[in-house]
């Protein structure tokens, strides 16, 4: 078993109204100095046998395919080590 | 015409769909989202709601379902597909339409009559508007918020793909103030406001959004 992560972001031209929110409660809470929040998703994916490149290029399909839409999102990918 | 609403796990605007096709003056003919098979209607109707809980981003996951698949083949053969809201996004997240719906800019959800401009009148969804004609239908939404980049919105303007402009206040941060937009070929149109709802004096504002569903007469896209 080996765990793929996916984040995927609202690319930063695309206004992101949930980052906002929470960028602008953190003053209120008394937490200063930050200058923009951005919010994303973060997928966590549990996938048979060793994260071969074979394993990784069907994630990166799903990725662009359903996990993300590639007109307002990015995406990347990579492996988390079981630690 | 044989007009068919589809209903997913999740819609809430297909009943007042279908009752909108049948007092435009065609048969309404439910077609559920697990369907192979499009029952040979003439038309398609994505209706509103909230299709699979719009987990992940609305529309995504319906964007999969069985039905759909047989939607994007017809829609490529010239099939008049008409998105309300929530069928709208299940159409961008298709690719049957350009952009993408984002939250609301405002973060809130808007309920509201809402005025529109009808900029194009040369769809099998909009033929029984004047170009330009001024209508008042229900807006509902929380993220309705119409995004593209700027090559695709300047294309969009161009090609006179804009099929519904907001007027007075923009709902929703929607760019250049678009409320609907459709397709290269023209048949496949998505709105975020609801005319199903504006179709008759007593439950509705108006009956401002009925044109959408009498324009569909064979000569309008023959």
């Amino acid at each position: 078993m080996a765990r793929v992560v996916v984040d995927v972001m609202p690319k930063p031209e695309i206004l992101d109204p949930q980052g906002k929110a929470v960028h602008g409660a953190l003053p209120r809470l008394g937490f200063t100095g930050v200058t923009d929040v951005r919010q994303g998703k973060r997928f966590e994916l549990e996938v048979e046998g060793e994260a071969s490149e074979d394993v990784l290029a069907s994630v990166r399909e799903m990725a662009e395919t359903l996990l993300s839409n590639p007109v307002i999102e990015n995406y990347s990918v990579r492996v988390e080590d079981d630690a | 015409m044989r007009v068919g609403v589809v209903t997913f796990p999740g819609s809430l605007d297909d009943a007042d769909a279908q009752r909108a096709v049948r007092i435009g003056g065609h048969d309404a003919v439910p077609l559920w989202h697990g369907d192979h098979d499009l029952r040979q209607v003439d038309a398609v109707v994505l209706p509103g709601g909230f299709s699979y809980g719009d987990y992940l981003r609305c529309g995504a996951i319906s964007r999969f379902s069985p039905v759909m698949a047989e939607v994007v083949e017809a829609a490529g053969r010239g099939l008049p597909v008409l998105g309300i809201c929530n069928g709208f996004q299940i159409l961008c997240e298709s690719h049957l339409l350009p952009g993408a719906l984002i939250r609301n800019d405002h973060r809130k959800f808007v309920c509201r009559d809402q005025r529109l401009r009808i900029e194009n009148n040369r769809t099998p969804w909009t033929s029984s508007y004047a170009e330009g004609a001024e209508i008042t239908i229900v807006l509902k939404n929380g993220e309705g918020g119409y995004v593209a980049d700027q090559p695709t919105l300047d294309r969009l303007e161009g090609e006179g793909r804009v099929v519904a402009r907001y007027l007075d206040d923009n709902p929703n941060g929607s760019l250049r103030d678009i409320a609907g937009v459709t397709n290269e070929r023209g048949n496949v149109v998505g709105l975020m406001p609801h005319p199903e709802h504006a179709v008759e004096e007593l439950t509705g504002s108006g009956v401002d959004g009925l044109g959408f569903f009498t324009s569909l007469v064979v000569d309008a896209f023959a």
